[in-house]
């Protein structure tokens, strides 16, 4: 398949291939993702940030058609805002997911968006909802969701407890991303976490580098093209 | 009774907004009234038994043939009368808890010690369903009601387009296929809460071998004069010793 017989990338929605995820740790959440957005198979941005944030104390991972969650998010952003001043105290996680909800249930027929929203408050400290494509609302104590979930569902299975310390709970995180990455072509660069308690919001950034190597990964930097050359062993695939 | 995707298509003139919308040759933006199914739940099973209803489902809440949601419980109690339980869009059934627990508010509001019963809540159900369906944008649903009041046992059905009926045993789904028969088989009117347990959890066997989208969790309803109650989950023993398990292929190599 030539690219050049077909330019329906140079046209395609934007589409966030994406890996999410979402998880409940002891005293907080820590949401997850990766870094790739793509116009049909070209890579529209290698560096989005998918998680946004709602309020001071909840953030959305965004999945699916970038500008339908884009626009879902301002909205909800915005009726937060004014729920805040109204409320006279911090929203709750759960209020937020139930805007997200409401919105994409509404208009299910012209959205294409699956998101996480998680967040901390007074009331039920740590949370985490997923809301998918139809507009479904469940409040689990983790989820993951976009093209690369499928992928990890099985990790996740094996590897998730509950009552994880923090940094358990980010290194579960980082992990689940970066092998979703590995497989699917809709996932990739880099990875973004945000971890929210009661001491607050901390985002951070796992470069490529900084990632785990998988099977067949190999690290770079080690040999230069020109050495490899000089390093070759003479017999390549023999099946 | 069960429904493959189809498209709805519907002209409109007014130019609303669809992600892969173009004017037709006609000049008018055609929209598409889609409607799929994403977050599915599968069979549910209900039978009336010797003191009142019970309802079975599993707790499995689908995307595609993934397994998505392995903890969705698809049982809710209606009211202090009835006990509802939806296979198909689950973003719908949430839909329709919400507007039933709306309908059980304001009925109790009244606070004139009357409340309705489980045939008013099947009435108002319908009307929902066939009403989206007239409008070719239906809840992509197929319900169980099933209730007790003054003494009454009621089960009854409602499917996504408005058809609705009443039986001693219902299925949604593969139930209608697998259950039904084994249900037509065994179900008495007089059958103890034990026996309709067993009968029950006969069926959702079937269910867990021969449909792919169930999983091995499930919750029971009862509901009785006295009210509603919903199990925690549970799971059935399988059995997969049957000797002619072990080496099914062995006098026909590469045979299934």
């Amino acid at each position: 398949m030539a690219l050049s017989d077909d330019s329906s990338w140079m046209t395609a929605a934007h589409s966030m291939g994406t890996t999410i995820i979402g998880v409940e740790y002891a005293d907080g959440v820590v949401l997850g993702a990766d870094s790739r957005t793509t116009t049909g198979i070209y890579v529209a941005n290698r560096a989005s940030d998918k998680i946004s944030k709602l309020t001071d104390n909840v953030y959305i991972c965004r999945s699916g058609s970038a500008a339908d969650t884009q626009v879902i998010s301002d909205y909800v952003r915005y009726l937060l805002h004014q729920h805040t001043i109204v409320l006279g105290e911090q929203a709750t996680v759960k209020a937020a997911a139930k805007l997200v909800r409401e919105i994409a249930y509404s208009n299910k027929s012209f959205l294409e968006a699956g998101m996480i929203v998680g967040g901390w408050d007074k009331h039920e400290k740590g949370s985490i909802f997923g809301v998918p494509i139809g507009g479904t609302l469940l409040r689990v104590p983790f989820t993951i969701g976009g093209s690369g979930s499928t992928y990890i569902f099985g990790f996740l299975d094996q590897a998730w407890r509950p009552g994880m310390s923090k940094q358990e709970a980010q290194d579960l995180v980082v992990k689940a991303v970066s092998l979703a990455m590995a497989r699917d072509g809709g996932s990739g660069g880099v990875v973004r976490t945000v971890t929210i308690s009661s001491e607050g919001v901390t985002r951070d950034y796992f470069s490529h580098d900084r990632l785990p190597k998988w099977h067949e990964d190999i690290p770079a930097g080690v040999s230069t093209a020109l050495e490899a050359l000089e390093n070759a062993n003479g017999e390549w695939m023999v099946v | 009774m069960e429904h493959t995707i189809e498209a709805f298509k519907r002209e409109e003139s007014l130019g609303a907004r669809h992600s892969g919308a173009a004017a037709a040759s006609d000049g008018k933006i055609h929209i598409e009234r889609t409607q799929y199914p994403y977050v599915t739940g599968s069979s549910v099973l209900g039978i009336k038994y010797k003191d009142g209803i019970l309802l079975a489902a599993d707790m499995a809440a689908s995307y595609g043939s993934t397994k998505r949601y392995k903890s969705f419980q698809r049982l809710k109690p209606v009211g202090k009368h009835a006990v509802i339980g939806a296979s198909g869009e689950m973003s719908d059934f949430q839909q329709i808890s919400t507007m039933l627990d709306e309908l059980t508010l304001r009925d109790q509001m009244w606070d004139d010690s009357n409340t309705l019963g489980p045939h008013e809540i099947h009435s108002y159900l319908n009307r929902i369903m066939y009403q989206r369906r007239n409008k070719f944008d239906p809840l992509w649903n197929n319900i169980i009601l099933g209730g007790v009041k003054n003494g009454k046992k009621y089960l009854g059905v409602v499917s996504m387009i408005g058809v609705h009926f009443e039986d001693d045993h219902v299925a949604t789904g593969f139930g209608q296929h697998l259950a039904r028969p084994e249900l037509r088989k065994q179900w008495r009117a007089d059958m103890t809460l034990e026996e309709g347990v067993r009968l029950l959890e006969k069926c959702l066997l079937v269910l867990y071998y021969r449909d792919r989208s169930s999983i091995n969790k499930y919750q029971i309803a009862k509901v009785t004069e006295e009210g509603v109650t919903i199990s925690s989950p549970f799971a059935i023993e399988t059995n997969w010793e049957l000797e002619a398990f072990q080496n099914p292929t062995k006098n026909a190599e590469g045979s299934w």
